[in-house]
């Protein structure tokens, strides 16, 4: 009991390092708040193409969503960030991070989003087009406030997924939770600020989680 | 160098595809087992959790969707960390392969059991009163009559969160396992040449471009009624 205490609840250990993790807080805080809308957006373009049904575009979108589907994120991340300086571009590790996550979390929006659009059905799209609406504003207006209601839990769950892959980006050295966490670690030599950034991570995201499953019985209700 | 000839030289090298492609293969190898591990363990033993709080006993429920909880809101990378670096202080040392497959394992299951208990509760309560009275047992009840109508409606979110987790295999290379990802890293560094990035990357769409297009197939063919 006592070694658990000393190793994991080391309170000396975390009055040393917390501003360290803070500042880590802090960095994860900032990259969800800039890779979940850029994601978000890049996803709505990806669906809102698909609406259009044209056979080029619809083959192309699916070829772009299927490929970074598969892509694991971690692979697309290194490769985007040990790649880019051979092709003569040097990016900084917070925009490497940028580029393979928008990449990534693009395709997952944009097929969550594109399900909603095609669960809406065709007769509001011709009511709000026999009122004299153009075709963006009856998407805007008519079938995207419809449509992300009927995927909120899907789109709710992606949205934590991606900020739990914000701590990937600890592999290519940017100063977020995790890699603070570590660094701390190792100047300690002892895992108390492992626990702690766990907990962090728990707090965070937990609240959204029983959301979440909130969110999700609910839609199962109604489907009933 | 024009800058077609550097892309090629960087990312295509031939003379660093064949000295490097046979321990590619190895990683590729150890990416399955470790996937296919994950995969069985983690299905079943979400069944087994949702089958369990069908019995509705609090406590254990309260326990379960706890520890569920926690495994679906901490990102793998994190809980992979803890296990492999933190557990040891408290000697569990266990070796990265273990805490590769014990940590997606946990996560695995955790989604599963979420995804179980919608699927049951999804099936109508008349459906539970109507077998009960031609004299079924809770368990036959739950068996044969309400696993099947709710596993059918369960698949499509089982294959995606399957792909997902799959996918994670690649945060393995932090813990040290040898799979694709860790292999193409070290060819990486010996080389200079980021090539062996390409093969992997290459490993790994050769994976999961098939799995991403069934369940695209599945999804269809599944698709809930709306």
């Amino acid at each position: 009991m006592e070694q658990l205490v000393q190793n994991f609840f080391n309170i000396e250990v975390l009055i040393k390092v917390y501003p360290m993790l803070l500042k880590g807080v802090w960095m994860t805080l900032q990259l969800c708040v800039v890779v979940v809308p850029i994601g978000f957006l890049g996803g709505l373009l990806v669906a809102i193409g698909y609406s259009f049904h044209n056979r080029w575009l619809n083959a192309l979108l699916i070829v772009y969503v299927d490929f970074f589907r598969a892509f694991p994120p971690l692979v697309l991340l290194i490769f985007v960030f040990y790649g880019t300086p051979y092709v003569g571009l040097e990016v900084p590790a917070f925009v490497a991070v940028l580029i393979a996550f928008f990449l990534n979390t693009s395709s997952y929006y944009g097929e969550i989003l594109r399900a909603g659009i095609e669960s809406i059905g065709r007769g509001q799209w011709e009511a709000a087009r026999s009122t004299g609406i153009g075709r963006l504003q009856t998407m805007f207006y008519v079938i995207l406030p419809q449509a992300m209601r009927n995927v909120a839990p899907d789109l709710t769950s992606n949205t934590l997924e991606v900020i739990k892959f914000t701590a990937l980006a600890s592999v290519v050295a940017l100063p977020e939770l995790l890699r603070m966490g570590r660094i701390a670690q190792g100047i300690t030599y002892n895992p108390t600020p492992l626990i702690a950034v766990a907990l962090i991570y728990l707090a965070m995201l937990w609240p959204l989680v029983r959301f979440l499953s909130r969110l999700e019985r609910r839609m199962l209700v109604k489907q009933r | 160098m024009s800058a077609l000839e550097r892309i090629k030289h960087n990312f295509f090298d031939l003379e660093v595809i064949e000295k490097y492609a046979p321990s590619i293969i190895d990683g590729l190898w150890v990416t399955l087992h470790l996937a296919l591990f994950i995969i069985v363990c983690g299905l079943v033993l979400g069944l087994l959790l949702a089958v369990v709080r069908s019995f509705q006993l609090r406590f254990i429920n309260w326990l379960i969707i706890f520890v569920v909880d926690i495994f679906r809101a901490l990102p793998p990378i994190v809980i992979m960390i803890v296990f492999y670096f933190a557990l040891p202080f408290v000697g569990i040392q266990m070796s990265g392969f273990v805490v590769a497959w014990l940590s997606l394992t946990l996560v695995l299951a955790s989604f599963v059991e979420e995804i179980f208990w919608a699927g049951i509760l999804s099936v109508d309560k008349g459906q539970w009163e109507a077998a009960r009275s031609t004299g079924l047992s809770f368990f036959q009840t739950l068996c044969n009559v309400v696993l099947p109508q709710a596993i059918r409606m369960t698949i499509p979110p089982l294959t995606n969160r399957t792909i997902v987790i799959t996918k994670s295999t690649a945060i393995a290379s932090v813990v040290a396992v040898p799979e694709i990802l860790s292999q193409a890293g070290a060819a990486q560094g010996f080389s200079a040449n980021t090539t062996p990035l390409t093969m992997a990357a290459i490993a790994y769409l050769l994976i999961f471009i098939p799995l991403v297009a069934m369940s695209r197939v599945i999804e269809s063919k599944f698709a809930w009624k709306r």
